[in-house]
């Protein structure tokens, strides 16, 4: 009997993909595990009592402080990047290829430079150790893709079906709602899940602009590897991939044509 | 004004006016002007050691001569560029097969299509503290060469993290770009290939020769851009090495952020001036990589 080398491929890429979260979720529920055991001396609750329990509002504070800055990116550059997505993918004009450059600096340039440089000038301004400091550090490197998405999307899309619908009567609002939002919302749901796990997955811009008092979950996850506890440490990673499965699950549908390609 | 073709292809229109376009781009403009660029203008001033807070007016190359001529400047530099090329060809090389792999299976291949975007969603900490658990002296790996009696305690085990040749680092990055460059990969290959791979096969091309004069023209605009971005993001990341890598010679990004928050004050412009040669090489090398492409297409070489 000949196993089909495809199935053999599917396989090798989910053992490949599945082990790290696998070893992490035992590591999780492992109160002792021992070298040279291959599984846990003995299994317990105690890291997800600690998460949850005594160091609850900590880890719970960080998990809704990631939501929150991840949020709040996501819909900046959603409502800043639709408009300027609609310009480059419907028109040509002089200049284009300028900005196209321009936009892509910051998908090469490291976050960190940037954050370095603001660091000065957005104490002066107040904004370090504040949520909306870390959201505008957060938004340099998410906005251009959230243009780039939104740019591909307007590259196939017909405007005429918003003179269609005005010529019949639509007032703006329901051309809106009714003409450009479905023809566009796969899009917009891969531009904001985009700019939200870019978001949710910085550590040094955060840290550097928040200064240690917003404590998304990268920086607790950070402290915590350095403490050396691994059945906690593994914990908070589970808990830190679990709302970027959601996302992911919740969106497979519209990820149809555009992959998540590009997260980094 | 009437463009050839301007009913049918949305991308053939002209511009609805100077106002209208203002309007839709000035917001972004003004952040990647604004923001990212005055962040790095800010960045240059103070790395020239222009800072007025604490009394220092005087522009000078000081702060970059002094990270230049530190002797751990081409260590630190060196490691980097072995690190990023290193993760970028492996994970360039494992990509591609899969892509090519994953073409023929249309069966499986929704699924993992889905398999393959998991990775992109998991944060580079997370999958560095797995490689942690996995690969460190008494990692897992270690733990299961025990159990078949090939080592008989830790430190028989290969050093794998917080090594001189950053295997961690390597393949933290490796299993996380991989699925990028194939999902880039496998788009134009899905769009372009299929059809003429088969005709490939019905001229009796050879395996190397379909890959060779086929796959390789069709992918190597996507593959070359993939490329770029993982060795951008490997060249300038943070995380992976802070955890993984040894605590000398350090990577590029370490490096400065270890200056940026030194407690000694004087040593910060270094850290910032560190971060502005990432980013210079980083922007050289994707420049260079574009000429060479360019020159080897005029000597004629297919790519």
């Amino acid at each position: 009997m000949k196993i089909p080398t495809r199935y053999l491929f599917a396989g090798l890429v989910t053992v490949a993909i599945g082990l790290p979260f696998c070893q992490l979720l035992i590591w999780s529920f492992s109160d002792r595990w021992f070298y040279p055991g291959l599984l846990p001396q003995a299994w317990g609750l105690r890291a997800w009592q600690y998460i949850f329990g005594t160091a609850g509002d900590q880890i719970i504070n960080a998990v809704f402080q990631s939501i929150a800055v991840g949020a709040a990116t996501a819909v900046i550059a959603l409502a800043i990047g639709f408009p300027a997505g609609r310009a480059l993918g419907l028109y040509t004009f002089r200049g284009k290829d300028f900005i196209s450059v321009l936009l892509t600096l910051p998908v090469i340039v490291p976050p960190l430079c940037v954050a370095m440089g603001l660091h000065l000038w957005f104490i002066r301004l107040g904004l370090t150790e504040t949520f909306i400091g870390v959201v505008l550090v957060h938004l340099t490197f998410c906005l251009p893709y959230a243009v780039f998405v939104m740019w591909g999307v307007f590259s196939n899309y017909n405007p005429d079906f918003e003179d269609q619908a005005r010529s019949l009567g639509a007032t703006s609002t329901s051309v809106v709602l009714r003409v450009i939002l479905p023809m566009t919302l796969p899009g917009i749901v891969v531009a904001s899940l985009f700019s939200f796990l870019l978001s949710w997955s910085q550590y040094l811009a955060t840290l550097i602009i928040g200064g240690g008092k917003i404590t998304t979950l990268p920086v607790i996850l950070f402290a915590l590897m350095a403490s050396g506890d691994r059945p906690v440490a593994a914990a908070v990673s589970i808990v830190f991939v679990v709302p970027a499965f959601l996302a992911l699950l919740l969106s497979a549908k519209n990820l149809g044509r555009q992959s998540i390609a590009g997260v980094r | 004004m009437i463009t050839a073709g301007l009913s049918e292809n949305a991308r053939t229109r002209t511009d609805p006016g100077f106002p209208v376009l203002t309007a839709q781009l000035a917001p972004a403009l003004l952040v990647v002007l604004g923001l990212f660029g005055g962040g790095l203008f800010l960045g240059a001033l103070q790395s020239l050691g222009y800072l007025p807070s604490v009394g220092m007016r005087v522009y000078s190359l000081k702060h970059f001569n002094n990270i230049i001529a530190d002797p751990d400047f081409l260590k630190n530099l060196g490691l980097t560029f072995y690190i990023s090329s290193i993760s970028t060809g492996i994970a360039a090389v494992i990509g591609v097969l899969a892509a090519m792999a994953m073409t023929g299976y249309r069966t499986t291949r929704r699924v993992v299509n889905f398999v393959f975007q998991i990775p992109l969603t998991v944060p580079h900490l997370v999958i560095a503290t797995a490689v942690i658990f996995m690969l460190s002296p008494s990692g897992l790996a270690s733990r299961a060469l025990q159990a078949i009696g090939l080592i008989d305690n830790p430190s028989q085990f290969p050093l794998m993290v917080n090594d001189s040749w950053g295997v961690g680092i390597i393949i933290t990055y490796v299993w996380k770009e991989v699925p990028f460059i194939t999902l880039m990969v496998l788009a134009v290959l899905n769009n372009q290939g299929t059809e003429l791979l088969e005709a490939a096969r019905t001229l009796h091309a050879n395996r190397w020769q379909r890959f060779r004069f086929v796959v390789m023209p069709i992918i190597f605009p996507s593959l070359g851009a993939a490329c770029l971005i993982v060795f951008a993001y490997t060249f300038g990341a943070f995380e992976v090495p802070y955890l993984l890598g040894q605590t000398y010679p350090m990577t590029m990004p370490v490096w400065a952020y270890r200056n940026f928050s030194d407690i000694d004050l004087m040593a910060r412009p270094e850290g910032i001036a560190t971060g502005l040669i990432i980013a210079v090489v980083v922007a050289v090398a994707i420049v260079l990589s574009q000429v060479l492409v360019q020159i080897a297409r005029r000597r004629g070489v297919i790519l």
